[in-house]
């Protein structure tokens, strides 16, 4: 065995460091130029966003989506992942193969089949972010909530838990809320922060239907202010950021996982 | 939560198969051997090999420098945490880091021309062309990499190395004829992985060039944005044609895999 690092992964590393780091960097050089001058250093890009109420208006629709997204996915999914691995193993395989389908499709055929399927709605599902774009965004979510979800139920004896809590006299609703849900709670929520982080950077859908979220603000704001775009853009990457290391913390177990997102 | 998912796949299907008149026709689909969809096509699977190859041997070197005996453990959690974030890295942010870093006024691109004096762009290079959209692509696809082949790189045990030095192999003959065809099923299975990540990729071209290099993502966005008004069925075929090349990669990938796998296990 190896005492030293080898001079090959040395150089390797450096390369994929390099990679990662330069544009980063760059970037955080372009967001403190100033203005008129393109000379260093000022503040004043990072003031121009957060003083720009479109900002504020269009990270919370984002947020508001994200939230919206996580709990009707959790909804539909917690109690589905825990019968099918109770009671239906057999349909496991199945929905397994479901899950990878939105992996498969592109979102820009999603989105090419979903605006056609839902043309003729009504405006206030078809026009509003909070209707129409939940809708895309619970299918893109679908694969990494259910991975995540199957992984934690796994990860626990949920016969024996069950068994246990009835035996002891519980109802179902209690053996759900008391016994299973605090034990897959960690899956939850690291499903939950990677359908955030995909959901805050998801562009494609949001464009071409045509609404205001925050990366559609993030390219508008490309087009016309380069400084404060760098700025932004920093800002977009540290919301990834956070929403990576909090998984990471949070279960340290999954971590090849996590994977792909906005594209 | 099928209906969901299988009826805009259905739509999309039945979509390219019809008029505007609501008939049945393959006009649509004879129209994509056609200029400028052909292009489109073209230069989309260049882009997802180009960057599926390139981030593929990126990656895996990166992947086995970090695993590989030496390397003190934190480097490889620091990288694996990196390409975690790296990899969900991706559309409009993506292409404004490459625009601030490598675009006409970059910090890069000034850095080479004022240090150096040798600015890229005097020299046939633009980030807003089929070359930086691949630049910015393998951002993503070379932490991807990273992540999917990390376990397999994992299941390489060390004394099947230490048998072969033994036996009086040199490393190149290791990896020939012991390494490579062991890992060659994962190996596949990552390459396909990120040609389809890439061929599906729209926002970072997007935000990089705003469609001014033709890929199929582009072209499907041209036609539904209503920039060019035209037949929404086109989108459709567009759509199915996209489904097709998958489809073919994925043919492609299982005679190989089941070669591949022939004798592990």
């Amino acid at each position: 065995m190896r005492r030293w690092i080898a001079p090959g992964a040395v150089v390797w590393l450096l390369v994929g460091a390099a990679y990662f780091l330069v544009p980063l960097v760059a970037t955080l050089l372009f967001s403190l130029r100033r203005n008129e001058t393109g000379a260093c250093c000022t503040l004043a890009n990072y003031g121009v966003i957060l003083h720009d109420p479109q900002f504020w208006t269009n990270i919370r629709v984002s947020f508001v989506l994200a939230l919206e997204t996580i709990v009707i996915s959790l909804l539909l999914l917690v109690p589905t992942v825990y019968w099918v691995n109770l009671k239906l193993p057999r349909l496991r395989p199945v929905i397994a193969f479901l899950a990878v389908v939105p992996f498969v499709v592109p979102p820009i055929v999603l989105v090419v089949g979903l605006l056609d399927l839902y043309r003729g709605t009504p405006d206030w599902f078809y026009a509003e972010p909070y209707g129409f774009l939940v809708v895309a965004y619970v299918i893109i979510a679908f694969p990494y909530i259910y991975f995540a979800l199957d992984a934690g139920f796994r990860a626990i004896d949920i016969h024996t838990l069950t068994e246990a809590s009835q035996s002891l006299g519980a109802s179902w609703w209690t053996t759900i809320t008391r016994v299973i849900l605090p034990n897959v709670k960690a899956a939850a929520v690291a499903g939950a922060l990677l359908t955030l982080a995909i959901v805050m950077g998801e562009y494609t859908i949001a464009s071409l239907g045509a609404f205001d979220t925050f990366p559609v603000y993030i390219q508008y704001i490309a087009q016309n202010k380069a400084y404060p775009a760098a700025a932004l853009t920093l800002l977009s990457f540290g919301i990834t950021w956070a929403a990576m290391v909090a998984i990471a913390l949070g279960g340290r177990r999954r971590q090849a996982a996590i994977v792909a997102g906005g594209r | 939560m099928l209906g969901f998912l299988l009826l805009p796949a259905g739509q999309v299907l039945v979509g390219a198969f019809r008029d505007p008149e609501g008939g049945w026709t393959l006009d649509n689909l004879a129209t994509l051997f056609d200029e400028p969809y052909r292009t489109a096509y073209r230069n989309s699977i260049e882009v997802s090999l180009v960057t599926a190859l390139a981030g593929g041997f990126l990656g895996f070197m990166i992947a086995y420098s970090a695993i590989r005996d030496g390397t003190p453990r934190w480097l490889r959690s620091v990288f694996t945490t990196f390409s975690g974030v790296a990899a969900n890295f991706a559309g409009i942010p993506l292409a404004f880091a490459f625009i601030a870093t490598l675009g006409t006024i970059g910090i890069v691109t000034q850095l080479l021309a004022d240090t150096l004096g040798w600015d890229p762009y005097d020299h046939g290079f633009s980030l807003f062309s089929k070359t930086g959209i691949e630049l910015a692509y393998l951002y993503f696809q070379i932490p991807l990499m990273l992540l999917v082949i990390s376990p397999a790189i994992d299941g390489l045990k060390r004394e099947w190395r230490e048998a072969a030095a033994n036996l009086g192999a040199t490393p190149a003959q290791f990896w020939l004829h012991v390494g490579l065809p062991v890992l060659m099923p994962s190996l596949l299975g990552a390459a396909i992985l990120l040609f389809g990540n890439s061929f599906a990729a729209y926002a970072t071209a997007y935000g990089l060039t705003a469609g001014g290099v033709s890929l199929v993502p582009i072209t499907i966005g041209y036609l539904l944005s209503g920039d060019v008004l035209s037949n929404p069925h086109l989108g459709q075929a567009l759509a199915l044609g996209m489904f097709a090349v998958l489809a073919v990669m994925m043919l492609l990938y299982v005679p190989l895999q089941r070669r591949a796998s022939r004798w592990s296990r």
